[in-house]
């Protein structure tokens, strides 16, 4: 089992990574895109016969406290 | 290495102090920190004692004041100051400001004392994406606390800068209560004290440099006093933050901080 922990950067706070893919992007030629958001992507292996909802509130816990900043940015979890 | 300088003299005094005790500073060490050993030679060079503290001490000893120094604390993994703050130290420091003890983080220090939750907001990547190295000016909004009370009215304070994750962020509620208490200690500006767009070095809101919290006795900037505290270095305006401080400490009993 693993969980999957997606981060970005909240929609109030300044991007300038995103913005200058996005610039380059559009030099490319890549038309359409409206706007980029760049984070990080967080794996973490569960050893096996872990409880699914137990999991969940303790990665939820976790991300909020280490793994997430929640002042500049947020998150989401999924695990399968 | 657990430090040099540890366990302060008996009545150990700088040359040049003529009637004050000389305060005891700890100064934070973290794996991949580089500003640590400059804060304590400004401190010495300033006529008091200080000395490393490890950051998995889990005390602080006999301390008047902690510093918080620049650095990469655990190589900026995760975020800049996120792995920090779970140090052994760190608990302590928190305890320590939690009894009113004064304490100071510079650059990856204010980094670290934001993710600490110690101060509001967050500092996030620069915003032409550029680590910054060069002399920036300051103006001082207020000079009531600790960290700013001897800085002299209309005093610009140019200090160096170095840092890629410099730019202050926080939400709108706490921007305004920033302002509300006084907060706010420092903002860039230009040389002749004009807060501009221009002046700002890295995008921070309201170029904010450096704040407090509501209690007054945790401050975190992103400039480094303790790199310019001697003409030799090309700037000696980092004097006038710990001036203030030696000035706040000499004002207020000590007994209770430990």
């Amino acid at each position: 089992m693993k969980a999957k922990i997606i981060i970005t950067p909240k929609k109030a706070v300044l991007d300038p990574q995103g913005k200058t893919v996005q610039t380059a992007l559009a030099q490319m030629g890549y038309t359409g895109v409206a706007d980029v958001h760049i984070g990080k992507y967080i794996e973490i292996d569960l050893v096996p016969g872990t409880d699914k909802a137990a999991a969940q509130q303790a990665i939820n816990e976790a991300a909020h406290r280490l793994l997430s900043n929640p002042v500049i940015e947020d998150y989401k979890l999924e695990i399968e | 290495m657990a430090g040099t300088g540890r366990g302060r003299p008996a009545g150990a005094r700088a040359a040049g102090t003529i009637n004050a005790k000389p305060m005891n500073f700890a100064v934070l060490q973290f794996p991949a920190s580089n500003c640590d050993q400059d804060a304590v030679h400004a401190v010495r060079l300033l006529g008091h004692s200080a000395r490393l503290v490890w950051h998995k001490d889990a005390s602080l000893g006999d301390t008047d004041v902690v510093i918080v120094p620049g650095g990469f604390s655990y190589g900026d993994y995760l975020r800049c100051g996120a792995i920090a703050r779970f140090s052994p130290v760190m608990q302590a420091v928190k305890q320590f400001a939690e009894h009113g003890g004064l304490v100071l983080g510079v650059c990856n220090g204010f980094q670290v004392l934001t993710e600490a939750g110690l101060l509001p907001g967050a500092l996030i990547r620069n915003r032409d994406l550029q680590f910054h190295c060069e002399f920036v000016h300051l103006q001082t909004e207020t000079t009531d606390s600790p960290f700013t009370n001897q800085i002299p009215a209309g005093k610009i304070l140019r200090l160096p800068i170095a840092h890629g994750e410099g730019c202050y962020f926080a939400d709108d509620a706490t921007l305004a209560q920033l302002a509300a208490n006084h907060q706010i200690l420092w903002r860039y500006c230009d040389a002749g004290g004009s807060p501009t767009e221009a002046a700002n070095p890295n995008g921070a809101l309201e170029n904010i440099a450096g704040i407090c919290n509501e209690r007054r006795n945790v401050a975190g900037l992103m400039p480094h006093p303790e790199r310019a505290c001697e003409p030799l270095l090309g700037s000696d305006d980092g004097k006038w933050i710990f001036a203030s401080i030696f000035s706040a400490l000499k004002a207020r009993p000590q007994a209770q901080l430990a």
